[in-house]
């Protein structure tokens, strides 16, 4: 045990500049109780809960699940709510078919997400903890063994409840995540109320990324200093991507801001072959390759009109329709939506549409505009942020990709296979038995 | 700031007697879903006309925030 009622020091810390931090090298390494307390020693929760709360904002840690919102103010809008009956949620609910990181993160390093959560809860002063997880992947089991592990040896003063998560792009919304846990169809709901507010049951509800919770997990342990001594400084810290070149993906843990180059050539990937990049997965944008060297963190990406989302990083090498992966990925979004706001829910299938007539060669008067016209109605209107996020991936394709427009208006394309390639499932009804 | 409108989007289903009630803040679209003007701006002499809208509308899915409700952006 370290010292009570101080903050951790750095006294005994690992090198912050020696990656991985929250990766674990050999397989399984961190899903077993003993090795994980080997590696990052145990985890002491006796400090002040306004100086973890301060520590935590001068880390300038950033959520991971997406909005990328400072982990800090999360935090405290809840703890000033809590009155001692908070609820805390680590989301691990990784709806995005392009993003693999929560899933090998969870699967690896269960203890370290659960120790965030065990911060977070102490933090908000929460009574009640859940774990909310895809049922698909394969985590659940490691994370059972898991939560089993630290009961017999008493680590957790807040129980927490594994909660599955359906497999949906929705999934991990925040607001459909408290709705699934208040046991409401897992759907997104109009805010105000935001979730700090009332959430899960009415309570000041705390919905963090697991990858966050990871990272607050080894933050409460080294402190800021630690954490920030890599990545960006405006968004500092390691953080984990996963990494697309063509088909193939990996998961990699890298400084928060590296560039698209240096995590291809992270997974042997060939930069020279890249055709366009897509930055923040399917609610993310197009890049042209001259990307390829802009740092991947959100205050970088900004001048791009982009962000990095969940850390997805997709590389679409020569030779692969970038419309019609486009429009594949469209039709998907448009069968992913949660079918309950009425812009959402009639613009999306005309814009898919489009999409599918603009990724064919052939003359297609018009439909361009028409895309346009409908991402413009659908943009802002709808309870989550599921509409702008689409017509982001649609406006950023149609501008990437304006040279295959071309093409295919002439009447040819500059394809060389017509294998699908983006991870998408356009029978999402049949495939994911969500109904 | 002055009142606005908002829509809970997930509640509102055409019926159209927005647009009709308050052209000058709200007009249909092609669906026949409200769309808001000046983000919902109402100016000052429509406030009455608005709220009579926000007790009008059938789904209960039009909302006036007076400024001390407007929603702050947590910084």
């Amino acid at each position: 045990m370290s010292a009570a009622a101080d903050l951790p020091t750095a006294a005994g810390a690992p090198d912050p500049l020696l990656l991985p931090r929250l990766m674990q090298v050999g397989p399984d390494a961190g899903a077993d109780l003993r090795a994980h307390l080997g590696r990052h020693g145990r985890l002491s929760l006796d400090m002040a809960r306004e100086r973890l709360l301060a520590e935590v904002a001068r880390s300038g840690l950033t959520g991971r699940g997406g909005a990328g919102f400072p982990a800090a103010r999360k935090l405290a809008a809840v703890a000033e709510r809590s009155g001692g009956r908070a609820v805390v949620v680590g989301n691990g609910a990784e709806g995005e078919p392009a993003s693999g990181k929560d899933h090998v993160l969870l699967s690896s390093a269960p203890h370290l997400v659960l120790d965030g959560l065990a911060v977070a809860a102490y933090a908000v002063r929460a009574r009640t903890a859940y774990l909310y997880v895809l049922d698909d992947r394969g985590a659940l089991a490691v994370l059972r063994a898991a939560l089993a592990q630290r009961a017999r040896a008493g680590m957790d003063r807040v129980t927490v409840q594994l909660v599955t998560a359906p497999t949906a792009f929705l999934s991990g919304e925040e607001s459909a995540v408290v709705s699934a846990l208040s046991g409401r169809p897992a759907l997104p709901y109009s805010t105000p109320p935001r979730v700090f507010e009332r959430g899960v049951g009415g309570r000041p509800t705390l919905v963090h990324n697991v990858e966050t919770l990871a990272q607050l997990g080894l933050l409460a342990r080294w402190g800021a200093e630690w954490f920030a001594a890599i990545g960006d400084p405006e968004q500092p810290g390691s953080r984990l991507y996963t990494v697309w070149d063509g088909p193939r993906a990996r998961v990699v843990e890298a400084a928060s801001g590296s560039t698209a180059r240096e995590l291809l050539a992270a997974i042997g990937g060939r930069p020279e072959q890249v055709q366009a990049l897509l930055v923040g997965g399917y609610h993310g944008s197009w890049l042209p390759v001259a990307a390829l060297d802009a740092p991947l963190s959100d205050p970088a990406l900004r001048r791009y009109g982009a962000s990095a989302g969940a850390g997805v990083l997709l590389a679409l090498p020569h030779g692969v329709c970038g419309l019609r992966e486009a429009a594949r990925v469209s039709a998907y979004l448009s069968a992913e939506s949660a079918q309950q706001c009425g812009p959402c829910l009639n613009g999306l299938p005309l814009i898919a549409d489009g999409m599918r007539r603009l990724a064919a060669p052939g003359r297609a008067e018009g439909v361009r505009r028409r895309v346009e016209h409908w991402a413009g109605l659908v943009e802002g209107r709808g309870a989550c942020k599921h509409p702008d996020g689409s017509v982001r991936f649609v406006r950023s394709a149609l501008q990437v990709f304006g040279p295959e427009l071309d093409l295919h208006a002439r009447g040819r394309c500059s394809a060389s296979t017509a294998e699908p390639m983006l991870p998408c499932d356009v029978e999402p009804a049949t495939a994911r038995g969500r109904g | 700031m002055r009142a606005a409108l908002s829509v809970d989007w997930t509640l509102c289903d055409a019926r159209g007697l927005c647009a009709e009630m308050l052209p000058e803040v709200i007009e249909a679209d092609e669906w026949g879903y409200p769309l808001l003007r000046n983000n919902g701006t109402v100016p000052f002499e429509l406030e009455k006309q608005a709220r009579a809208t926000v007790e009008l509308c059938p789904l209960l899915a039009l909302r006036l925030s007076v400024p001390a409700e407007v929603p702050a952006q947590r910084r």
